[in-house]
């Protein structure tokens, strides 16, 4: 037959942040910078290869380990470490073995499994309640398992800040039994965290509204540069009663981005609801993967598991932080420097890789015409684009731009 | 004080976990110092362990001492140089489909999730303006996890089409083109290009030339799969002939391909899934959807074993060396199966065990019945899987006499 079976596909809405590095290759500006992938970059611009990773491939080389799959739920060593590293040594629920720790294909995989066991097995309402902005993905990821998306209150664009008060009011208002999805730490994409007493108030909030937390925690590590100080609110919650989800992703703070290394827990009332929710998560990956790749699960349980490894890892994620902390330093005095009179605070007050501007789409757009410099409409920009050798065009420019 | 999950009660009965997890259980509890795993999907050496070929040990050590090589989210869709040999090894450099340019390629994390996707694809854009929902055609019997990856996907009607004869222990063409025939227009059927799973048996070129000639006079779509090309045959162009032939003749195609066994990277997940489409203009929006369903699953491949697969395939004298690693491997899987048959011959065991040498690949349908497979596990501890799917691979100098002789007792004794 001469009519094809794929005729009625159509083109799919393009991707916004690809748009961007597109559009950024094509500039021929000596200058032009893209700001608007999330990927961590050295003070050169360059992708980091931690030394960390490398001696742990060495180490794994030279083992000859067996080559074979890995069982559905992962590297078992994996699971182990990665739930220890986000509920932290000493947790009560590892020592109960009240947790089940599956390792997943990063984040996005990790999400998916959860939208999955939601979706088959939460017993409350349909609605997943994601901040006000959220990651681009969530919503696609949670609606295609077959949930649907609200929101609350989050990012408050008069003071590039956290709405705290809108988030509180919003969350008393969602129904009970919900799903609460919550940014673990360095919020993307506003880099706006919430301060310790404010999550006591969510969490005391959430429990009076018996709703199911959902912590996605992509940056541990990557935040304050101190992994626990990182995972304070996730283990808070937990010392609270709340028996949470949590979705890991070792692709930034191991720089294990192309290996799609992450973890997805759920907290249990004791063992044996542990075991049964593992058998059912077993069920939902089978027909997704089978099993996950081995590689890169490896590498990250042979850095957490050899103290040396450990201790180098927490340097070297400690640095890759403090960098980022420095430019939004650089960033703000180069503002100041070049004579701005709006109050940049937020830049430094704001976590992580990500930095909400508080620029509008005109100013995004003359900052990309007039300057090259690439970022999403939002304002966005991704701090690890930024090195001391461009802070001072990127200041200079969007004080041209907001003067 | 704890929080309490709003569950519903599906979670109170655990399911009984599947056949398989539980004959590896009993297996490790087995202290018999003889016993035998035969249920294995991984090749095994001589030696009884899976391996990695020496040439991948020399690439991986290369790219982990390689100073420029940097991290990096790779495409949604995976790797290029990967994808671009991928598609190459099944439809071959020359295909008219690869020249004009209408392959779609997408690298996969592992086999399941290639045909995770294809079934996706499938689910979404199959038929023009409708949303097709099935029927899928899968081999009786098949790997039976196939059903479950197109019913995630949400496509529930999974129907079968004969294609294993238990009392000949072959396949019976005649009742596969008579179920094909059958099978309503727009219907997927699902098949294995080389040496199937569990049986182990093969198609000549004659028999896929009727098959295709079936699924085009039918409007069916083919969806093959390829997990272990050049594990059958040894080369590289015969596992892989009806891929290319169907191809050759104008059809649209899905195939779901796997380079675990071929290049020992079990672990490593490395999948690829392959659309043949009829004009190249369809190629970039399917390529977008494509795009969408994997951000919605798992985002992005893992890039350490492609990147390996990619470096052999792309290297003559690579290639050279990974096939003579892989001629090594099916030339012994051929040659136990030549002994385990004889064996059988010179012991008397009844029946005619002539299938074993007839089918190719790791793994083998016996054709031992249930009630057999169980006193084998339970009274001599040789395990194979309930169908009696057994993987050659397993078996060598050490546990062959027993396992020979376990096979004899089995068919022999009477209960």
């Amino acid at each position: 037959p001469l009519i094809s079976w794929w005729g009625g596909v159509q083109m799919g809405p393009p991707d916004p942040i690809l748009g961007v590095t597109e559009a950024f290759k094509r500039d021929t500006n000596p200058k032009k910078m893209n700001l608007g992938v999330g990927a961590y970059r050295d003070d050169h611009g360059k992708p980091f290869v931690l030394s960390c990773v490398r001696k742990a491939e060495e180490l794994i080389t030279a083992k000859h380990m067996d080559k074979e799959y890995l069982p559905i739920g992962g590297l078992g060593d994996f699971s182990k470490c990665c739930a220890q590293l986000a509920l932290g040594a000493d947790s009560e629920v590892l020592k109960s073995s009240r947790n089940i720790t599956v390792q997943t294909i990063s984040g996005t995989g990790s999400l998916r499994i959860g939208a999955n066991f939601l979706a088959r097995f939460h017993g409350g309402p349909r609605d997943v309640y994601l901040p006000k902005p959220s990651w681009g993905n969530h919503t696609p990821i949670f609606r295609d398992a077959g949930m649907q998306l609200k929101a609350y209150r989050y990012y408050d664009p008069s003071t590039c800040g956290f709405d705290f008060k809108g988030a509180l009011d919003d969350i008393s208002k969602i129904p009970e039994q919900s799903v609460i999805m919550l940014h673990a730490c360095a919020h993307n994409p506003t880099g706006v965290d919430p301060k310790p007493e404010q999550w006591k108030e969510i969490s005391d909030l959430v429990k009076k509204r018996n709703l199911l937390v959902f912590f996605d925690m992509a940056y541990q590590g990557f935040a304050s540069g101190d992994i626990d100080r990182d995972a304070w609110a996730v283990r808070y919650f937990i010392e609270q009663g709340h028996n949470i989800l949590l979705s890991q992703s070792f692709a930034k703070n191991m720089g294990l981005y192309g290996e799609r290394v992450g973890g997805f827990t759920v907290v249990c009332n004791d063992t044996e609801e542990a075991k049964r929710v593992e058998s059912q998560l077993k069920i939902l990956i089978r027909p997704i993967y089978s099993n996950p790749p081995m590689n890169g699960a490896r590498i990250a349980a042979t850095i957490l598991n050899t103290p040396d490894l450990r201790s180098l890892w927490l340097e070297e994620v400690h640095f890759m932080a403090n960098r980022i902390i420095k430019m939004r330093e650089q960033l703000v005095a180069g503002l100041k420097k070049e004579g701005s009179s709006h109050n940049w605070q937020h830049v430094i007050d704001q976590i992580g890789m990500f930095c909400f501007t508080g620029l509008k789409p005109e100013q995004v757009e003359r900052l990309t015409k007039e300057f090259s410099v690439y970022m999403t409409k939002d304002g966005r920009i991704s701090m690890a684009g930024v090195t001391s050798a461009n802070v001072g065009y990127l200041a200079h420019g969007i004080h041209a731009v907001t003067k | 004080m704890r929080g309490k999950h709003a569950m519903r009660s599906t979670v109170r009965k655990t399911p009984a976990g599947s056949a398989k997890a539980r004959l590896m259980f009993a297996f490790k509890k087995d202290t018999d110092t003889r016993k035998a795993y035969l249920a294995g999907r991984e090749y095994y050496s001589e030696e009884g362990t899976t391996f990695e070929l020496r040439l991948v040990q020399k690439i991986k050590q290369q790219q982990s001492a390689d100073p420029t090589s940097r991290p990096g989210y790779p495409s949604s869709l995976g790797v290029r140089e990967f994808i671009r040999r991928a598609t190459e090894v099944a439809l071959g450099k020359s295909s008219r489909a690869v020249v004009e340019d209408r392959v779609l390629g997408v690298q996969t994390p592992g086999f399941t999730a290639a045909v995770r996707l294809g079934a996706e694809l499938l689910r979404h854009w199959y038929a023009v303006r409708t949303v097709w929902c099935g029927p899928v055609y899968l081999s009786s019997p098949c790997d039976d996890s196939l059903a479950g990856i197109f019913q995630a996907a949400g496509i529930q009607d999974i129907r079968e089409y004969y294609y294993w004869d238990y009392k000949r222990r072959g396949i019976c063409l005649e009742k596969l083109l008579e179920d094909l025939t059958k099978a309503p227009e727009q219907s997927v059927v699902v098949l294995s290009a080389s040496a199937h799973y569990p049986t182990g048996a093969a198609l000549s070129q004659n028999q896929w030339a009727q098959i295709a000639n079936v699924i085009m006079r039918r409007r069916l779509f083919p969806f093959f799969l390829l997990p272990p090309q050049a594990l059958c045959y040894g080369d590289l162009e015969q596992g892989v002939w009806p891929v290319r032939y169907c191809a050759s003749q104008g059809m649209e195609l899905l195939c779901a391909q796997s380079f675990s066994h071929c290049f020992g990277l079990y672990g490593e997940a490395v999948g690829h899934l392959l659309c043949v489409l009829k004009q190249k203009s369809l190629l970039f929006p399917m390529e977008s959807q494509a795009d969408r369903i994997v951000r919605l699953l798992w985002a992005q491949p893992s890039a350490g074993g492609a990147c390996v697969v990619a470096t052999v395939l792309g290297n003559p004298a690579h290639l050279v060396e990974w096939k003579e690693e892989v001629k090594r491997i099916v030339e012994r899987c051929m040659l136990i199966r030549e002994i385990l048959r004889e064996r059988l011959r010179l012991l008397g065991t009844p029946g005619c065990w002539d299938h074993l040498t007839q089918q190719g690949g790791l793994y083998c349908f016996t054709g031992l019945n249930g009630e057999q497979v169980d006193f084998l596990s339970k009274k001599r501890h040789v395990y194979l899987l309930p169908d009696g799917c057994l993987n050659v691979s397993a078996i060598n100098s050490r546990n062959l006499d027993n396992i020979v002789e376990s096979i004899h007792l089995a068919l022999t004794t009477s209960d």
